[in-house]
């Protein structure tokens, strides 16, 4: 009765699982937000690491020697002798006695200029700059220079570069327990959109599951749609964060700010971790839509 | 069965469709046909009961045997339950879909189908731009497209013209010649009467079953003929009474069975 036979549609199958512009758009903002906030939790973690290698290498790098004025003795020439002494040590690359000048200069910001009588003993410093890598046997040294008389203290900066790595292990921690809540909220709220999503839906899912599908092919239609909207949500969250951390890194913020702050130090770490932030995101998503849909499902006959 | 804590709405019925039969089911408006239904193509669970499957007992079936199952059955809702996202073909093609067959194999099929409910021009359309009756015919499409087992149609021509209706019944009739068990629910009795075939009462959650037309022809034959050999013996000729027209199913009378109700 029908002559020549309507062609079908061209084109792919449309889409089993029906737009849902309303509730999406927040949840991608939502999302977006969550992936930009672990981002820079990440990048802060990552800027406290690599600040306080910097820190702890140039303080592990240097030496002080304090050469404290003594009863008769020429501080002058007992710190030029302390650096000729050190710079004869393994590792030591360069050993700078620094004069009555430094010493006043390094007193003028507390005590103003010109202030102090000439002949007022001060302790006279000696800059050494170790290689790095290399330990100095700083007990020997000590050794040495008592041995010549002079009242010297070594200090190694030890103590500074321990608290300023206790500093950034504080600092890494915190960002990887916000990194981990970040991911849970993340997981939560998809799993919170999934089931509105289902539940939204109803009418599809019940003709659905009446042709025959499997809740696995149902589960699998949520999966599909989370993890595109994770992983969208993680790229605009990823732009975003790297743009962030570049713009810090652009001005000059201080360094102790700068420790807080994420660091674009532009090696490959940060591109792995901005690349890697939408999968990730992508598979949380996923990963959660499915088990909420999945355990949905399971509850209805 | 009921609803939540609701009245028992069918109770203390019991029958079979065998297979390759054609049944339709009758009643008033809330009798409960939807719901006798919506437990045959596993929709709902019996409160108490039991309900056999292809040899399965729905109470205790597997979850993850529902989906097989349901693929062997074509359901056609009273309310259609097309999905207003997808055009016509899609939601025809859903079936075959969810079965994960390819688009390029069925996609002729689909279209065939569609012409032969004449919906060819309609395939892109989306169900909201459709009148009732296309919506209605989309909808036995979807049922009958992957040539399930059992086909179960809830007012499958509540929307449609007497002609279209008479040609949803042939291809119907047609789908049963070739396998298909059948169950049609329908106030329709202008319909009731095109077929020869049993027809399911329901009424205040009890089901009452009349045999085929052809069948109450031939036991009412066996019982005239019975009457008139007595008649013959005993004598005075009385004029037989004016027996009740038997295609009147709304006529009581008419039953021959009697007893069915249990
Ligand atoms: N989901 C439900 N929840 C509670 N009660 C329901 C539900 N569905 C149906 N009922 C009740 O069950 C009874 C039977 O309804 P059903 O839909 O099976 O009737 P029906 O014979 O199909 O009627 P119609 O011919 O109007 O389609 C009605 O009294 C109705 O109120
Ligand atoms: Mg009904």
């Amino acid at each position: 009765m029908t002559d020549g036979l309507p062609k079908p549609p061209s084109g792919g199958n449309g889409r089993l699982l029906p737009p849902d512009a309303g509730r999406d758009r927040p949840l991608f903002v939502v999302a977006a937000i969550l992936v930009f906030l672990a981002c820079i939790a990440a990048l802060g973690a990552r800027g406290a690491w690599l600040q306080a290698q910097r820190w702890t290498t140039d303080l592990e790098t240097s030496l002080t020697i304090q050469i404290r004025p003594g009863e008769s003795r020429d501080a002058e020439a007992d710190a030029t002798l302390a650096a000729e002494i050190t710079a004869g040590f393994d590792g030591v690359e360069q050993a700078t006695s620094r004069g009555r000048d430094h010493a006043l200069a390094l007193l003028t910001p507390w005590l103003g200029e010109g202030n102090l009588p000439d002949d007022l003993p001060l302790p006279l410093l000696v800059d050494v700059r170790t290689r790095p890598g290399s330990l100095v046997d700083t007990e020997g040294l000590q050794a040495r220079l008592d041995a010549e008389g002079m009242t010297a203290r070594i200090d190694d900066h030890g103590r500074w570069a321990q608290a300023v790595r206790r500093a950034a292990g504080t600092a890494q921690a915190l960002g990887l327990g916000l990194l981990a809540l970040l991911a849970g909220a993340a997981a939560a709220v998809i799993a919170f959109a999934a089931r509105a999503s289902l539940a939204a839906r109803l009418d599809v899912i019940d003709a659905l599951h009446l042709c025959g599908a499997e809740d696995r092919f149902i589960a699998g239609l949520f999966q599909r749609r989370f993890f595109m909207l994770g992983l969208k949500a993680g790229v605009a969250g990823a732009i975003f964060a790297g743009l962030v951390s570049l713009l810090v890194s652009l001005g000059d913020a201080p360094a102790d700010m700068a420790f807080f702050l994420p660091q674009w130090a532009s090696d490959p770490f940060e591109f792995v971790l901005l690349a890697l932030a939408p999968i990730l995101a992508g598979l949380t998503s996923a990963i959660s839509a499915r088990l909420a849909v999945a355990s949905d499902l399971r509850g209805r006959w | 069965m009921r609803y939540g804590r609701g009245p028992e709405i069918l109770r203390d019925l019991s029958f079979d469709l065998p297979r390759g039969s054609f049944q339709f089911l009758t009643g008033p408006s809330g009798a409960g046909k939807t719901s006798l239904l919506r437990l045959i193509y596993l929709a709902a669970k019996p409160s108490r009961g039991l309900i056999s499957y292809f040899g399965r007992d729905a109470a205790t079936l597997p979850r993850n045997e529902l989906p097989d199952l349901r693929r062997r059955v074509g359901v056609v809702f009273q309310e259609f339950r097309l999905l207003g996202h997808m055009n016509v073909f899609d939601n025809v093609a859903l079936p075959l879909r969810v079965a994960g067959r390819k688009r390029q194999d069925y996609a002729e099929d689909v279209a065939e189908l569609l012409a032969w409910v004449g919906l060819g021009e309609k395939m892109n359309a989306l169900p909201a731009t459709l009148s009732g009756g296309e919506q209605q015919r989309v909808a036995i499409a979807r049922a009958v497209v992957g040539q399930p087992e059992v086909l179960i149609a809830d007012e499958p021509t509540g929307n449609v013209d007497p002609e279209m209706g008479m040609r949803l019944l042939r291809l119907f009739a047609e789908l049963n010649k070739l396998g298909t068990t059948i169950i049609i629910a329908t106030h329709d009795l202008q319909l009731v009467r095109m077929l020869d075939a049993p027809v399911m009462t329901l009424s205040n959650g009890h089901l009452h079953i009349r045999p085929p037309r052809s069948e109450r022809l031939r036991m009412r034959e066996e019982a005239e003929a019975e009457a008139e050999a007595e008649r013959v013996s005993a004598a005075p000729a009385v004029a037989a009474p004016r027996t009740p027209d038997p295609d009147d199913p709304s006529n009581p009378d008419t039953d021959m069975t009697g007893g069915h109700d249990d």
